[in-house]
């Protein structure tokens, strides 16, 4: 007979945890397994909210395994660590995103693309090498191997670091991938959420004039003042938009609704490149003229490898890039929850799991 | 009060011109410029019939102006040349493809990308420098800018080197680009018509392997025995497509039709890119999930700039690389447009224009 998530393995361990498809998230003890010899045992202090957990508690994509503790911006401190762990040591800050394990032995895996292999294991709602189910950040702590563990950047706080974990490393991959670093050429922020204000704050850094492309004219005030943002577009202003055509150089396109591509694509000069990141649980419209005309491309991207999480870390660090938070307590998530569903929130909600999380 | 055709320029010259969006040809008499300083004039010997010709001749792109003569693989020999043109001399074997003119000083023009110069003159359908339409091949004379002119080399049949002016570019141009063309890569080549199998032969030509992926089973012996291809892909046969899946590091589809990019994303490895090299008129459904989890592309690519032309022209010398072609006297135009409608040709038509068009008296 199966054992119940509090007795599957050695360590209690205290989280919240959504149970259903209404998504309602409560207080859920389970456990965690022994840290292993390459393991790194965490105290959770820190998870962003990511719109993902969102539609992972929801089931919005048809994959979600209840129980489900969300839970992949984590930041903590390292409390144990097994004998092969020679990068940390305890009282470390530390974090772990998007994925625990992977195969190791594929050409993505071999290539520092964890995120591509086939075999990857992800923070929450997949299932270990053992078999047992992975549970995410919403909880006092974590065991994770050290190979998906990253350092934390001494001048990176811990909270408005964390989003970096997963929105931050999900718009650095593809800046990078795609050669949208070139300074002096022009990027399109499309949305302007958790994703998109991130990538204003990267694109800056790579000294490239950005652009924030949203449907909010209200978001105009802080993109340009707060965010650094050299101009704002209104795309249902079809004015604004014919002005702006084949001015872009790239698009980093952050919508997770269902949303038309055309206009985006009109926004792009010759070779322009439209990277999209959004997960909407629909096809989108592609017109394949204007792609053929100008030789343009739409390409997808998901989070980033080990490696390169680290390197956007130690970047984001030295160009003081960290995330416009809200910090909430454990038991503000449901309401936090339904906030992000009207993406009413600047930009990224953080749970103070270290000092909220109580039994 | 417009100048009747036949007078508006110096030099006579006959063709076959579509009169309405019918897109029935028939002989048509009109003129062509004096040679300039920079042009060269040549008589046009073999003409392509490219799939755009058809498009045009029916309106069914929205922006043709009739008379309309097509034709954008042209060849034949150097007759005249103007008084400026270093590159070329009378007797010269030479081409003209999709375009006639560029602006020549923006910043595509000055990166060879002259097909995507937003001044770019299209060889037919188009108004020139002089405000005067540009009249394409299915004619007996050209006059063209020498910097549109590609030379064709001696080992290259003129009649089998027409079609790559258009699709030889259209299909060489983005195996470059997207770095499609490194021996031991896997390419898919999605329709196997006038752009698909030229794309077969350069991709073999360049150390890749291809495989073909088609809706009809019986082009597999040609597709492998003929024109080289490794394999063949059945896409509506789901086992097929199933063992296939994550195999490619490219496709380059060209499917004008409207068509499912589902099935080709999967056949994708990660990181792959789908290349559109055909253009169906209404958008097509991206599904995003695939797209992002395999970090994998959807692109588009158009011809070729002039540099690159002359460059896979040379490419195709050296490697024998030609189209295959049905050549057909110029009365068999009509009949050949409607066979091209239902893909009835292997590969490509070819106008013998030299030995069959003649001046109605």
């Amino acid at each position: 007979m199966a054992k119940s998530p509090e007795e599957e393995h050695p360590h209690k361990v205290f989280g919240w945890a959504a149970t259903d498809s209404s998504g309602s998230l409560s207080p859920f003890h389970f456990s965690r397994r022994e840290n292993a010899d390459d393991d790194v045992t965490i105290k959770v202090l820190y998870c962003g909210v990511c719109h993902s957990d969102l539609h992972s508690v929801k089931n919005d994509w048809g994959i979600t395994n209840y129980p489900i503790v969300p839970g992949h911006e984590i930041v903590g401190v390292v409390t144990k660590t097994g004998k092969n762990v020679t990068k940390f040591k305890e009282g470390d800050r530390v974090g772990v995103g998007v994925i625990v394990g992977s195969c190791n032995t594929c050409d993505s895996c071999q290539q520092d693309l964890e995120n591509y292999c086939p075999k990857v294991i992800f923070t929450y709602n997949s299932h270990y090498h053992d078999k047992t189910k992975t549970y995410g950040g919403y909880s006092d702590m974590i065991v994770v191997d050290h190979h998906y563990v990253l350092r934390f950047p001494d001048n990176l706080p811990s909270d408005s670091g964390a989003p970096l974990l997963c929105a931050g490393i999900t718009v650095y991959s593809p800046m990078k991938y795609y050669g949208m670093t070139e300074p002096g050429k022009h990027l399109g922020v499309a949305g302007l959420g958790g994703l998109g204000h991130i990538a204003v704050k990267i694109g800056k850094a790579f000294g490239l004039k950005v652009t924030v492309i949203s449907t909010s004219p209200a978001k105009e005030d802080e993109a340009i003042n707060r965010l650094g943002a050299d101009s704002f577009l209104v795309s249902t202003d079809p004015a604004q938009l014919k002005a702006a055509m084949g001015t872009m150089d790239y698009i980093i396109d952050t919508v997770s609704a269902v949303h038309a591509l055309a206009p985006l694509i009109g926004l792009l000069k010759l070779n322009g490149k439209l990277v999209t990141l959004g997960l909407p649980n629909k096809p989108l419209e592609l017109p394949i003229f204007p792609l053929v005309l100008g030789r343009k491309l739409v390409g997808g991207s998901d989070f980033g490898g080990i490696k390169e999480t680290q390197e956007m870390l130690d970047f984001c660090a030295k160009h003081n890039i960290t995330s416009e938070i809200e910090l909430i307590k454990m038991d503000y998530i449901n309401t936090a929850m339904e906030r992000l569903a009207k993406a009413d929130v600047r930009y990224r909600f953080v749970i103070d799991v270290g000092n909220s999380l109580t039994r | 009060m417009v100048m009747p055709t036949e007078q508006e320029h110096p030099q006579k010259a006959f063709g076959w011109a579509a009169r309405d969006s019918s897109g029935v040809l028939s002989p048509f008499n009109f003129s062509r410029r004096e040679t300039g300083e920079k042009d060269v004039t040549f008589k046009v010997l073999y003409c392509g019939i490219c799939h755009s010709d058809l498009h045009m001749v029916k309106n069914e792109w929205g922006f043709s102006t009739y008379p309309l003569v097509p034709g954008h693989e042209i060849v034949g020999e150097v007759t005249q040349v103007g008084s400026n043109v270093q590159k070329y001399k009378v007797g010269d074997r030479v081409g003209v493809g999709c375009m006639v003119g560029a602006c020549r000083s923006c910043g595509s023009c000055t990166d060879h990308l002259e097909n995507y110069c937003p001044k770019q003159i299209l060889t037919y359908g188009a108004k020139y420098y002089d405000g005067t339409t540009t009249y394409g091949g299915y004619s007996n004379i050209m006059v063209a800018d020498e910097h549109f002119i590609v030379r064709i080399p001696d080992n290259l049949p003129l009649d089998a080197a027409a079609p790559l002016l258009c699709a030889g570019i259209t299909t060489y141009s983005p195996l470059r680009y997207f770095g499609l063309d490194k021996p031991g890569m896997h390419v898919g080549v999605v329709g196997l018509g006038g752009l698909g199998h030229v794309a077969v032969k350069f991709a073999k030509a360049m150390g890749v392997k291809v495989t073909v992926i088609s809706t009809s089973p019986n082009k597999e012996e040609e597709a492998v025995k003929h024109l080289g291809a490794d394999s063949f892909l059945v896409s509506r046969d789901q086992d097929q497509m199933q063992a296939a899946i994550g195999t490619m590091d490219g496709i380059i589809d060209t499917v004008s039709a409207q068509h499912p990019l589902l099935p080709l994303i999967g056949l994708l490895k990660s990181h792959g890119k789908l290349v559109m090299v055909g253009a169906p008129e209404k958008p097509l459904e991206l599904p995003v999930f695939p797209l992002l989890t395999g970090r994998k592309m959807v692109a588009g690519s158009g011809i070729g700039g002039m540099k690159e032309t002359q460059e896979m022209i040379d490419f195709a010398a050296k490697h024998n690389i030609t189209a295959d072609i049905e050549v057909i006297p110029i009365d068999y135009l009509n009949t050949a447009m409607e066979r091209l409608v239902k893909a009835d040709v292997r590969y490509r038509f070819v106008i013998d224009i030299g030995n069959t068009l003649k001046a109605s008296s």
